[in-house]
């Protein structure tokens, strides 16, 4: 069956908030608006004003409020309309959420789940495509999560909600409307997939190519051109940022000793800059055949101008020509 | 002895409120000596801290609570044991009101075992039942609070949630972004603004255009409170209580206070304000002197009574000092203990790639199920 991340996400919500009732939804135009991108459809006709709370547009306000609800055992879903604006809300998000577990020596923890759509949309400028992946995963307490398809997003946001601890959810919005195939177990009621594991999207043996939400989209287009040149690329999702499952990444590089991420978030310090890191410091270092590359979007803030968006996210063809440099095949 | 007695406490003033606490109330004997207790208590430690700290004992941030203690005491006698409290990084005093025994703080202070937090917390980092810190971002302790009386909503429990910040948090945006969804949304709150008149180094009048802080709540109802009097401040909670419980939503007070120390141990707290000023409140507005004078002449307490409470609070607080001066810091392996409550990563990257750490678990997690 097909379905679109959208409505994998909303089922997720669904399912949980009908499994627990200390899970709320908190955030911008989720209830009588349905939501600002239409996830959380449906969901305040079915659980009324109580358990999806339309918020006014004051994010550092009501991420306080649902990280204090957390605190108090309650199961908050904090919706960003996007995550651009969860910039006003990040002190929360770290020092209220991500820390209070630590410094209470173990005491309070914070089952909270802050989710909405991350990164680059088309045509919004600047100031609304921006990826916050590398943020909130150099932050210990946080869990951070970077979903691809819809199964992807139902069973991780499910994960999510059941996780204890803080977890950021990285959706994207241009996903949203995307159909992917659902297996059976995936619609079921207890379809929960491990945070903190990546998969392994497509076998190879040439090349390993590691790469997180729309990114694996771009990996896989690029694969498959690369298939039929002969060109055999294995494709990772990393699904979660932190924790990173670098032990799927080292045994891939071992078996294609070529190494390509691919984001669309910047490169300083961003997760292609970690995965190096990682790979340098340890055994698959010696694997490699050549020097591991990072393939991100663009060192600048995002133009308006649709040419140049176009030119500053990685593409398909980036992919293919830079496993094609590293193999050293025409 | 009387078993009670009436007392007078000065005008409260009211913003959106048809009618305020009363200003006369009684007083029980036993009340009188836990009060006293408790206030004595708060000041004794917050002596030590301030000795420890000039020992370089306790390290990094101490904010001293000297001068307030008549707030905490005053809020604490109005909670019911289901309410909440959260303040910022004057929390030492109502650590203790919470629960915490003086040796939880102290060793908490000093960094050791024993401290409330294990020592991993710190001076403003403090937490028990119901209490939820000690949190050292100013201001973002006031939406958690929010946060803790929607859940109390949320399950049904009558429970409130007292918000304590000072007159420099007040100025936050993310303070007044609360206000208006407590109030949109009814939320038992309580705000406390314990204005001591200064935010750091910087009086109210010289950073707030309105210095009266207890009708910043627009259209949430404010009461303005001698804080300086225990049972001024506990009629006003009691009332703010029954605001909250009754439905009408949140409510906020303003207590007038002071504090004797600089904002924190490396502020001698004397660029700002004059030496006189600080000895005019200790001689004339003293929470704990007054109250003392109070219940003595009105025949509750003997001197001699609260003289042999004095000494035994001296005992308590000098043993629990000296234990956490002499206790063990934790060992090292806690440095990576309760990151996570659920860990799902055993191992934590060490300084350098090759000696990973394991994560353990440690603390209760109480909202781990």
């Amino acid at each position: 069956k097909q379905m679109t991340v959208r409505d994998a996400l909303n089922s997720a919500l669904d399912e949980e908030m009908t499994r627990d009732e200390r899970v709320f939804i908190i955030g911008e135009e989720v209830a009588q608006y349905d939501g600002a991108y239409k996830v959380t459809r449906g969901l305040w006709k079915k659980y009324g004003d109580k358990r999806v709370i339309d918020t006014p547009i004051t994010e550092m306000g009501f991420t306080g409020i649902a990280v204090g609800a957390a605190m108090a055992g309650l199961r908050p879903v904090c919706e960003y309309m996007t995550f651009n604006f969860a910039m006003q809300a990040i002190d929360q998000i770290i020092n209220s959420a991500g820390k209070t577990f630590y410094m209470s020596a173990g005491r309070v923890n914070v089952p909270i789940v802050f989710r909405g759509p991350n990164g680059a949309a088309a045509g919004v400028g600047a100031q609304h495509s921006q990826c916050y992946g590398a943020w909130y995963a150099h932050c210990p307490g946080l869990k951070v999560i970077s979903p691809y398809n819809s199964e992807d997003c139902k069973g991780l946001l499910k994960a999510a909600i059941r996780d204890p601890d803080p977890v950021v959810f990285l959706e994207n919005e241009i996903l949203y409307g995307v159909q992917y195939p659902m297996s059976d177990q995936a619609l079921s009621n207890d379809f929960v997939l491990p945070i903190g594991k990546a998969k392994i999207e497509r076998p190879g043996k040439h090349i390993t190519i590691v790469a997180h939400s729309r990114a694996v989209e771009t990996s896989l287009q690029a694969a498959n051109e690369l298939s039929s040149k002969g060109i055999e690329a294995e494709v990772i999702n990393l699904r979660s940022l932190r924790p990173l499952d670098i032990n799927t990444i080292t045994a891939s590089v071992a078996k294609t000793n070529h190494l390509i991420t691919v984001e669309q978030g910047w490169p300083s310090a961003g997760i292609g800059a970690e995965i190096l890191a990682r790979i340098m410091e340890s055994e698959a270092f010696f694997h490699l055949d050549q020097p591991a590359i990072r393939l991100t979007g663009v060192d600048t803030p995002m133009p308006y101008t649709k040419s140049l968006e176009m030119a500053a996210l990685p593409v398909p063809k980036d992919v293919v020509e830079m496993t094609k440099k590293l193999l050293k095949v025409k | 002895y009387a078993t009670e007695a009436p007392f007078e406490t000065k005008a409260f003033r009211l913003h959106n409120l048809e009618q305020g606490p009363a200003t006369n109330t009684t007083l029980s004997r036993d009340d009188a000596l836990l009060y006293y207790r408790q206030m004595h208590t708060v000041r004794r430690m917050e002596t030590s801290a301030g000795n420890l700290y000039k020992e370089k004992i306790i390290r990094g941030f101490c904010h001293l609570y000297s001068g307030q203690e008549a707030v905490a005491v005053g809020i604490k006698a109005a909670l019911r044991p289901h309410d909440d409290v959260i303040t910022a990084y004057r929390a030492h005093g109502w650590s203790h009101l919470m629960g915490v025994n003086p040796l939880g703080v102290l060793a908490e202070l000093t960094g050791r075992q024993s401290g409330c937090a294990r020592g991993k917390g710190g001076s403003m980092h403090m937490y028990t039942n119901h209490f939820y810190g000690g949190n050292g971002i100013v201001g973002a302790q006031v939406p958690l609070g929010v946060g803790l009386a929607l859940a109390a909503k949320y399950k049904g429990t009558d429970g409130v949630c007292v918000a304590l910040y000072g007159d420099g948090a007040a100025n936050q945006g993310q303070v007044f972004e609360v206000f208006n969804m407590a109030k949109l949304w009814d939320i038992p709150c309580i705000f406390v603004c314990e204005n001591n008149g200064y935010g750091m180094g910087t009086s109210a009048a010289r950073a707030a255009a309105n210095t009266a802080y207890y009708t910043r709540g627009d259209v949430i109802p404010g009461i303005w409170i001698d804080g300086m009097d225990v049972l001024a401040v506990r009629e006003a909670a009691k009332f703010a209580v029954d605001h909250c419980t009754s439905g009408k939503g949140p409510i906020l007070l303003e207590a007038a206070t002071y504090r004797y120390s600089g904002h924190s141990m490396s502020d001698p707290g004397t660029s700002y304000r004059t030496r006189e000023e600080i000895q005019e409140v200790r001689q004339t507005r003293d929470p704990i002197t007054s109250f003392k004078e109070k219940i003595i002449t009105a025949n509750l307490v003997s001197p001699e009574e609260l003289k042999a409470i004095d000494t035994e609070i001296r005992s308590t607080v000098d043993e629990a000092t000296k234990k956490a001066k002499a206790e063990k810091e934790i060992p090292l392996e806690e440095l990576t203990a309760d990151i996570y409550s659920l860990d799902l990563e055993k191992q934590i990257r060490n300084i350098d790639p090759f000696n990973p750490l394991p994560h353990k678990r440690i603390g209760e997690a109480v909202n781990f199920k």
